[in-house]
């Protein structure tokens, strides 16, 4: 008998006698009017920032955020930056970034989280080996807690997806949170519907 | 037979209880972890809803894991992900080193994964020429100062700060004396992200693994599962088999219960779901058994294997919180550990559910609802049938029990407790017999027994 045949055999005899699954609910409570505030402070708690509108010029705003930023990688048709995602065949290089620029599908009030995947990222690594991160999200794409989103289907589709939610941080030093850790060192939301102009 | 000595965890947590400022930092510590604990579920008004689905989800899934584990690798391999099956740390161990070589990888990364700890991996690839870099802070630091997790959290979270600064000063030739916790987090930043920018392999461990999808999914403030998983086009997966949970909607339930019973923030920064290879990579998923399918069939004990990780049954135990991670000597530590540890090795670690109160409080944080301090009662038993407690600690057991069995003698002896109390000198009471009295002072006894003030008023009425 195989390694894999002898560890499920194992297994099918000392299973316990069959449990019923528990019925699941979404347990959802907000009115829709709530959800960008519930967003927005769930955010704060994550240490990301939220930028309510989209800027009227989204290069003069980041040239003002990010005064020493010279390479802005742009994933968005909404912004024309310095570099594309596909100018890092080699994921690593990456780390050259300055500013990344993506656009999420998805944001979760309850824990002020947005959604990436591969489509959105097109190379996975600007989303964490960039210095900083800007993140477009449209505000009737936040759904009120975790048990809506992980109905979108990119959990089931996409070959990698993340919700992220703040820069990176750590509380291994002291138990308390500081930021940076390893990846990115500011997360900016900026609540921009779809349709909206490009800048 | 274990050639492992038996660890006496008492005697090492005598050791950590030396230092009394070490003690109050990390109780603090640990104290406030909870209490952040308390606050965040507050505020989630299905919390004990979501505690018992939790639970339930564990429950169904363990008592049907076989099919669960097949469907999850039916998922994973359409997905074009290569999986592996292993018996235990060795088979574990070798696959990974298979895997490397024959990539010609020599430079791994890797985030935290308790398993890897378990099947103490580092070791044996390092041995085979392997630099394993960890990337999370906290298990990076435990790796430069080698020694094992002191939590399963917050590897380093016995260390206070100043610790760190030294660790670091010796490896990184940071300032010794800045032990701020940003500066510390900003030296660990520009050393690893060069390590992580060269690396040929990265690895993850799993917080979680969907059967619906073949989806592995961690989660780290750090986002370096992130970077250990995407950097390299190279990705190894070390999943434990009791990882497994059905579907997605199942996973929303535990990611809402994991980072806030853990640290009492809503979720980590990044939680991270590796469903399939990148488009130019390649990825593997190595299935676990290490003691699990055994524990599958103890009646008593195999609710263990719900455990999600979250630790907050150690910041929540007095006697962890006051003796410290590392004095467990063990994988796993705190009323957790006590009673997976002895699954592994029965006899190395006989002693460990002895260190408890048994005062219920881990079972009612754990945000699954295992029955911890019943388990680690039912572990007493099981040490006492296979005759692994020591003699001393028997004796005296059965000495207790006697008094306690006989009203009469329990009244004589505290009668005469109390008396030689209150006329013995302070050296004769303050010595190494007496524990409590090491670390506080004795309480003075009562004027009279509970039983003589019960005789004197209520039997009147």
């Amino acid at each position: 008998m195989g390694i894999r045949e002898d560890i499920l055999d194992r297994v099918r005899r000392n299973q316990p006698a069959a449990i019923p699954h528990p019925d699941l609910r979404d347990f959802t409570h907000l009115a829709s009017a709530d959800l960008i505030t519930t967003f927005a402070r769930s955010l704060g708690v994550m240490a990301g920032v939220l930028i309510d509108k989209p800027p009227d010029d989204l290069g003069a705003f980041l040239r003002e955020k990010f005064p020493d930023a010279k390479n802005i990688c742009s994933a968005v048709p909404e912004y024309v930056g310095t570099s594309k995602p596909e100018d890092y065949p080699v994921w690593a290089d990456a780390a050259k970034i300055d500013v990344s620029v993506v656009r999420s599908p998805l944001g979760v009030a309850e824990t002020g989280s947005v959604l990436l995947s591969d489509d959105d990222l097109r190379v996975n690594t600007i989303a964490f080996l960039a210095h900083d991160i800007v993140i477009l999200l449209a505000p009737d794409k936040i759904v009120e807690n975790i048990h809506v989103a992980y109905q979108h289907p990119a959990f089931k589709e996409k070959a990698y997806s993340v919700l992220m939610s703040g820069p990176s941080g750590s509380a291994d030093i002291g138990g308390k949170e500081v930021h940076p850790a390893q990846a990115v060192m500011t997360l900016t939301v900026i609540l921009w519907p779809e349709s909206a102009k490009t800048s | 037979m274990s050639v492992h000595p038996v660890v006496d965890q008492a005697s090492n947590a005598a050791r950590f209880l030396a230092d009394r400022s070490r003690e109050e930092y990390f109780d603090t510590l640990m104290w406030s972890l909870r209490e952040a604990r308390d606050r965040s579920a507050s505020e989630v008004p299905e919390w004990e809803q979501l505690r018992d689905l939790g639970s339930a989800i564990k429950e169904h899934t363990l008592s049907h894991l076989a099919d669960y584990l097949e469907q999850f690798e039916a998922s994973a391999k359409r997905n074009g992900v290569e999986v592996h099956w292993a018996h235990d740390a060795h088979e574990h161990n070798q696959i990974v080193a298979e895997i490397l070589s024959r990539h010609g990888a020599k430079q791994l990364i890797k985030s935290k994964s308790m398993l890897t700890e378990e099947c103490d991996m580092r070791r044996y690839l390092e041995n085979r020429g392997v630099t394993v870099t960890e990337t999370d802070l906290g298990e990076r630091i435990q790796q430069l100062d080698d020694e094992p997790p002191a939590h399963i959290v917050g590897p380093a979270w016995q260390k206070s700060p100043e610790d760190v600064a030294r660790v670091f000063a010796k490896a990184y030739g940071s300032d010794p004396n800045n032990a701020a916790p940003v500066y510390l987090a900003h030296e660990m930043r520009v050393h690893t992200r060069a390590l992580i920018e060269k690396a040929d392999a990265g690895m993850t461990g799993a917080n979680f693994a969907v059967a619906e999808t073949g989806t592995v999914v961690t989660a780290t403030n750090e986002g370096n599962a992130d970077l250990s998983g995407n950097v390299p086009r190279l990705r190894i997966c070390s999943v434990g088999i009791e990882k497994i949970v059905p579907t997605h909607r199942d996973l929303a339930v535990f990611i809402r219960l994991l980072s806030r019973s853990a640290v009492g923030m809503p979720i980590t920064q990044y939680t991270s779901h590796f469903r399939a290879p990148r488009r130019d990579g390649e990825m593997h998923i190595i299935l676990v058994d290490n003691g699990r399918s055994e524990r599958l069939g103890m009646e008593k004990f195999w609710q263990s294997l719900k455990c999600i990780r979250c630790g907050a049954c150690m910041n929540t135990c007095p006697v962890y919180r006051r003796s410290g991670g590392l004095s467990y000597g063990s994988t796993y530590m705190g009323p957790i550990g006590i009673i997976m540890m002895p699954t592994f090795d029965i006899r190395r670690f006989s002693e460990l559910p002895f260190s408890s109160t048994l005062n219920g409080s881990c079972s009612n944080v754990c945000p699954v609802k295992i029955n911890i301090h019943e388990q680690i009662y039912a572990w007493r038993e099981v040490m006492d049938e296979k005759h692994q407690i020591k003699l001393a600690k028997k004796s005296a057991m059965v000495a207790a029990g006697e008094v306690l069995s006989h009203p009469e003698l329990y009244r004589i002896v505290t009668a005469a407790g109390e008396t030689t109390l209150k006329r013995l000198p302070r050296f004769a009471i303050y010595n190494d017999f007496n524990a409590w009295g090491k670390h506080r002072e004795t309480p003075l006894p009562a004027g009279q027994t509970f039983h003589e003030w019960y005789k004197a008023n209520r039997r009147k009425a």
